[in-house]
């Protein structure tokens, strides 16, 4: 069974540019994996294909073995998470308001969705009572951030999509913030993209490498250092 | 006396035709935000309705059956037509400030775009459709003195009749009431923008 495959996937820009290349690429269930690349090699659009966020323009997306063509968009989102570098809150609700967004779509009852989000918060150390009620612009960047992962994982979806969730953050926070991660979605398959080669590690047993849309690496994260492309090496010697 | 009554009409014929308007231009507005080409075409009707003079407007409308004639009607009918624009603007201009991270978001998140206009795109412009609607009323406590040449009563009928008896007191105590009224509207209704703005969490 795998979780997404990716069946000779391009995708051309609306100006005729070539986003992705036809990409094939499969990521089996429970796999963490990361989207290594420059920015414009087309990570971020290889991540939005699995929510649907961008649409081929050839070749087929299977999400858990389906043809995504075939699937009800609005549910298959709710069960994806996703976490941007933007925390991009919703800024006139409050961090519990925000956390409960998915659990409200699917109409859970309150006192579920409020066990959830204090057990989740807990674990992100933000606790509730603290912060539930607070709104989003009073919080820090890294506090954000967090609020943002809450909100993509409490319905504990089977995919978790990050786009550079921490790239705008602080080195500190950043290491921090990648620990709680990988704890928070220890049960999650995880697309992480990212062009920090250093994160790459910490977070995915499988890197990816993305250049001018095509795939030109795919190997395991303990791997990553014997590989032979130019470009993995010089990633490989910016980590130093 | 008649002074409160003239005062009480006006406000009245400027309570409703801003209804109406809020009623007609959120939607129209909307509507914009969501159709770029059909929403241009709007926008430039109510731009073009806004250059009509106010006095030419009112003289427009008294051969109109339904809509227009002597009296009240005409009145409120003229007042919505002018309070629309600002309100379609503001509409259009405060759904197309959110910012594209958090409508993302909202999508990723599973909502319907039904559910991203009502919990997210909305709310956030609140605080911009209420400064349209401010400014709406406060134009319209103005033109509502004019109505009062097609008949349409409020504060206009002194300042008509003052004019027309050259009475400078007469002109006054229609025109500064007016003027007052124009001033409590625009400052309770900035406090209310305040604080939504505040609320929504972007003040």
């Amino acid at each position: 069974m795998s979780a997404v495959e990716y069946r000779d996937v391009s995708v051309t820009a609306p100006n005729g540019g070539v986003l992705l290349d036809r990409v094939s690429l499969t990521i089996a269930r429970g796999e963490r994996v990361a989207y290594l690349g420059r920015s414009g090699a087309g990570k971020t659009t290889a991540l939005k294909l699995i929510n649907g966020l961008v649409a081929p323009s050839s070749g087929t997306m299977l999400i858990d073995d389906a043809p995504l063509g075939e699937q009800d968009l609005v549910a298959l989102r709710r069960g994806i998470g996703y976490v941007m570098q933007h925390p991009a809150l919703f800024p006139h609700r409050t961090v519990f308001d925000n956390i409960a967004t998915v659990p409200r779509l699917l109409g859970w009852d309150e006192a579920r969705t409020r066990d959830a989000a204090a057990a989740l918060l807990r674990q992100l150390e933000l606790p509730v009572e603290r912060f539930g009620t607070r709104h989003p612009r009073m919080l820090s960047g890294g506090e954000q951030q967090r609020v943002a992962i809450a909100r993509a994982m409490i319905v504990a979806p089977r995919l978790l999509l990050c786009d550079e969730p921490f790239s705008a953050l602080d080195p500190l926070i950043r290491t921090e913030l990648q620990s709680l991660l990988i704890e928070t979605a220890r049960e999650t398959t995880l697309v992480f993209v990212t062009h920090d080669v250093r994160e790459a590690l910490r977070i995915a047993g499988r890197i990816v490498v993305f250049d001018a849309g095509r795939v030109v690496a795919d190997t395991a994260s303990g791997a990553l250092a014997r590989h032979e492309h130019p470009l993995v090496r010089r990633f490989v010697a910016s980590a130093g | 006396m008649n002074l409160l009554r003239l005062t009480g009409e006006h406000l009245l014929i400027v309570v409703i035709a801003v209804t109406i308007a809020i009623a007609a231009g959120v939607p129209l507005g909307t509507f914009a935000h969501r159709r770029r080409g059909a929403g241009g075409v709007a926008l430039r009707v109510t731009d073009a309705v806004q250059t009509i003079p106010s006095l030419a407007m009112f003289g427009f409308l008294i051969p109109l059956p339904f809509i227009g004639g002597i009296g009240m009607r005409p009145a409120i009918v003229a007042l919505v037509l002018y309070s629309l624009l600002p309100i379609v603007r503001s509409t259009l201009v405060g759904l197309q400030r959110v910012d594209p991270h958090v409508r993302e978001a909202a999508t990723a998140l599973g909502m319907t775009g039904r559910q991203l206009l009502w919990q997210v795109e909305l709310p956030l412009a609140t605080p911009a459709i209420v400064a349209g609607i401010r400014i709406a009323a406060v134009t319209a406590i103005g033109v509502a003195t004019i109505a009062a040449a097609v008949g349409g009563g409020g504060l206009g009928t002194l300042i008509f009749r003052g004019v027309a008896m050259v009475d400078t007191r007469l002109i006054l105590s229609g025109a500064l009431p007016a003027a007052l009224l124009a001033l409590v509207a625009d400052f309770a209704l900035t406090l209310l923008e305040r604080r939504l703005a505040r609320r929504r969490g972007e003040a």
